[in-house]
C-alpha cells in the first residue's frame, strides 16, 4: 500500500530545486561549537542517512528541522519556503511562516513520544482533526488504514503503556504520516528498542523508503540498514558534514579517514 | 463533668447543620481553589511579561501569610473600602483563594512532571498551543495531581473550622456556641471532633485509593 499517493510529494514548483537545505547553518551551545557553518542539500524524493559519533551534530540537524531547536545563524529551506532566517546576533521568534513551512515535516523520535493517555487510534487522528480540521469519521478511517500499512491493525483500541517498544514506534510512524508530510524525519528510530524489536519497525521503514516519493532523512546507527535504503549517506563529525556519497562508496571505499575509523570502530561487533 | 447523653443526642440535629456548612464551605472552596489554582500554574509557566510575575507574587504572598489574617482582613478590613459580603460568602471565597496558591504548586508539579517528549511530539505534529495545553499536558498532569488535589481537599475541611472566627456558622462555630449557651463544652466539642474525623477519614480512603490508581505505571 502507498500512504502518500494522493499526496503531491514531488509534485510542484518547489521540485526543481532542493526539497532540504541548510545554508551556512551554525548552531552553538555556548562555547560548544554544535553545526559548524553548515551546507548540506536534501533533493525532493531523496533517502538520506545520517552517521557518525554521538555528540557530532547529526541529531541537532533534525531538531533544527523540526523547529525543536534553534539555528544560531543561518538560512534553512524546506520544499522553498523559509523555515529560518537568522542573522548573528538574532533571536529568532516562532513566525506564521514558520508554522506553515513546519507542517511540510513529521517526525519519528527515539522514545516514540506517542500521547499515553491516548490509544493508537486516537494518537494518529489527534493531529490531522486538531490541525487540519478532518472530520473524525474521515481521520479515522485513515489512521485505521495506517495502523494497517504498519502491521497494527489489532492494535487499534490499545495505549501506549499496553504495547511493546517495538509496537509504539510502528504507531508513532503511523501517526507522522498521517499529517502527510513532504520530509520524514528518524532520529535514531530504533536505538531505544530491545534488540529484537528492532527489526519489525526496520521492516516499516524500509517499506516505506521503497513505496514512496516521500522525502527521507534518517539518523541511524544500523550501518546495514542505511547501505540498504539510503540514495546517500552523510558522514557527520565536529559539527562538519565529513564525506558524502552513495552508500555502496561510504561503506566499502570512503575517501575520509575520519570515516573510516568511525566505520571500523561501529561495523567491527 | 460527665457525659451526659441525652444532652448529646439533643445536640446532634444541630450539629449535622453545622457539618453540612462546613462540607459546601469545603466543596465551594475547593472548587475555587482548583480552578484559580489551574489558571495560577499555567500563567506562571508561559512566562508573560508581567502578568507571570505577579502571579509568583500572589502565590508568595498568599502562601506566606496566615490564613486567619486573611479571613479578618477579608471581613473587617475590605468593607472598609466598600467590599462586603456575608460571612459565608467571605469565608468560601478566602479558604479558596488561600488553597489555590498550594494548589498551584501541586499543579506545577504536575505539568513539570510530564515528559518533554509531549511538547516535542506536539511541536512535530504542529498541534496549536491552546489545543496542546488542553489535549495532551494538563490530562496528564490531573492524573498525578488528582489525589494531591484529593488531600488539599481533607485540609481544607478541617481548616474551615478557622472560619468560625468570622462568624460562619459551620460545625466548629455551631459546638462553640452550644457550649456558650448551655456552659457544656464536653458533647458539644467532642462530637464535633468525632464529626471531622467522620468525614475525613473515609475520605481519606478514598485518596489513598486514587494514589495507588494514579501511581504511574511505566
Amino acid at each position: 500500500m502507498r500512504p502518500n499517493t494522493d499526496s503531491p510529494a514531488v509534485a510542484g514548483s518547489a521540485a526543481a530545486g532542493p526539497m532540504v537545505s541548510f545554508d551556512n547553518v551554525s548552531k552553538n551551545w555556548g562555547e560548544n561549537h554544535v553545526l559548524k557553518a553548515l551546507n548540506f542539500e536534501v533533493r525532493a524524493g531523496e533517502k538520506v542517512s545520517i552517521i557518525g559519533p554521538s555528540g557530532s551534530g547529526k541529531t541537532t540537524i533534525l531538531r533544527i528541522l523540526m523547529t525543536l531547536e534553534t539555528p544560531t545563524q543561518g538560512l534553512v529551506k524546506v520544499d522553498g519556503d523559509v523555515l529560518w532566517d537568522v542573522k548573528a546576533g538574532d533571536r529568532p521568534r516562532e513566525t506564521r511562516q514558520m508554522r506553515a513551512t513546519r507542517r511540510k515535516i513529521g517526525m519519528v523520535f527515539q522514545q516514540f513520544n506517542l500521547f499515553p493517555h491516548m490509544t493508537a487510534l486516537e494518537n494518529i487522528m489527534e493531529a490531522p482533526v486538531q490541525v487540519l480540521g478532518m472530520n473524525k469519521g474521515e481521520a479515522k478511517e485513515r489512521a485505521v488504514e495506517l495502523l494497517n500499512l504498519v502491521g497494527l491493525s489489532k492494535h487499534m483500541d490499545h495505549t501506549p503503556p499496553q504495547m511493546s517498544g517495538g509496537q509504539q514506534q510502528r504507531v508513532a510512524i503511523a501517526r507522522a504520516l498521517a499529517m502527510r508530510p513532504k520530509v520524514l524525519l528518524f532520529d535514531e528510530p530504533t536505538s531505544a528498542l530491545d534488540p529484537e524489536l528492532i527489526g519489525e519497525v526496520l521492516n516499516v521503514i524500509r517499506d516505506l523508503a521503497h513505496s514512496t516519493d516521500m522525502t527521507m532523512l534518517m539518523v541511524t546507527h544500523e550501518m546495514r540498514f542505511a547501505e540498504e535504503i539510503s540514495d546517500r549517506v552523510v558522514m557527520f563529525d565536529h559539527g562538519r558534514a565529513v564525506e558524502s556519497g552513495p552508500p555502496a562508496q561510504i561503506f566499502k571505499d570512503p575517501q575520509e579517514e575520519r570515516t573510516r575509523t568511525f566505520l571500523r570502530a561501529v561495523l567491527q561487533h | 463533668m460527665i457525659w451526659d447523653n441525652s444532652f448529646a443526642l439533643s445536640i446532634i440535629p444541630l450539629l449535622l447543620q453545622g457539618l453540612w456548612v462546613t462540607v459546601k464551605i469545603t466543596l465551594l472552596g475547593t472548587a475555587i481553589a482548583a480552578a484559580l489554582g489551574l489558571v495560577l500554574a499555567v500563567v506562571r509557566r508561559l512566562a508573560i511579561p508581567v502578568v507571570s510575575p505577579v502571579a509568583s507574587f500572589f502565590v508568595i504572598f498568599i502562601r506566606g501569610t496566615p490564613l486567619l489574617v486573611q479571613a479578618y482582613c477579608a471581613y473587617f478590613v475590605l468593607p472598609l473600602y466598600g467590599v462586603s459580603f456575608d460571612a459565608f460568602t467571605t469565608g468560601v471565597v478566602v479558604i479558596g483563594i488561600n488553597y489555590s496558591a498550594y494548589m498551584a504548586e501541586v499543579y506545577r508539579s504536575g505539568i513539570e512532571g510530564v515528559p518533554v517528549g509531549q511538547w516535542e511530539a506536539s511541536t512535530a505534529l504542529s498541534l496549536p498551543r491552546g489545543r496542546v495545553w488542553s489535549r495532551i499536558i494538563l490530562p496528564q498532569a490531573f492524573r498525578t495531581v488528582v489525589p494531591m488535589l484529593g488531600n488539599y481537599l481533607i485540609q481544607m475541611f478541617k481548616d474551615s473550622a478557622i472560619l468560625s472566627a468570622i462568624t460562619v456558622v459551620e460545625l466548629m462555630a455551631t459546638a462553640q456556641a452550644i457550649g456558650s449557651s448551655s456552659f457544656r463544652y464536653l458533647e458539644p466539642l467532642t462530637l464535633a471532633a468525632l464529626l471531622f474525623l467522620a468525614v475525613s477519614y473515609p475520605a481519606s480512603q478514598i485518596v489513598n485509593r486514587l494514589e495507588r490508581r494514579y501511581a504511574p505505571k511505566h
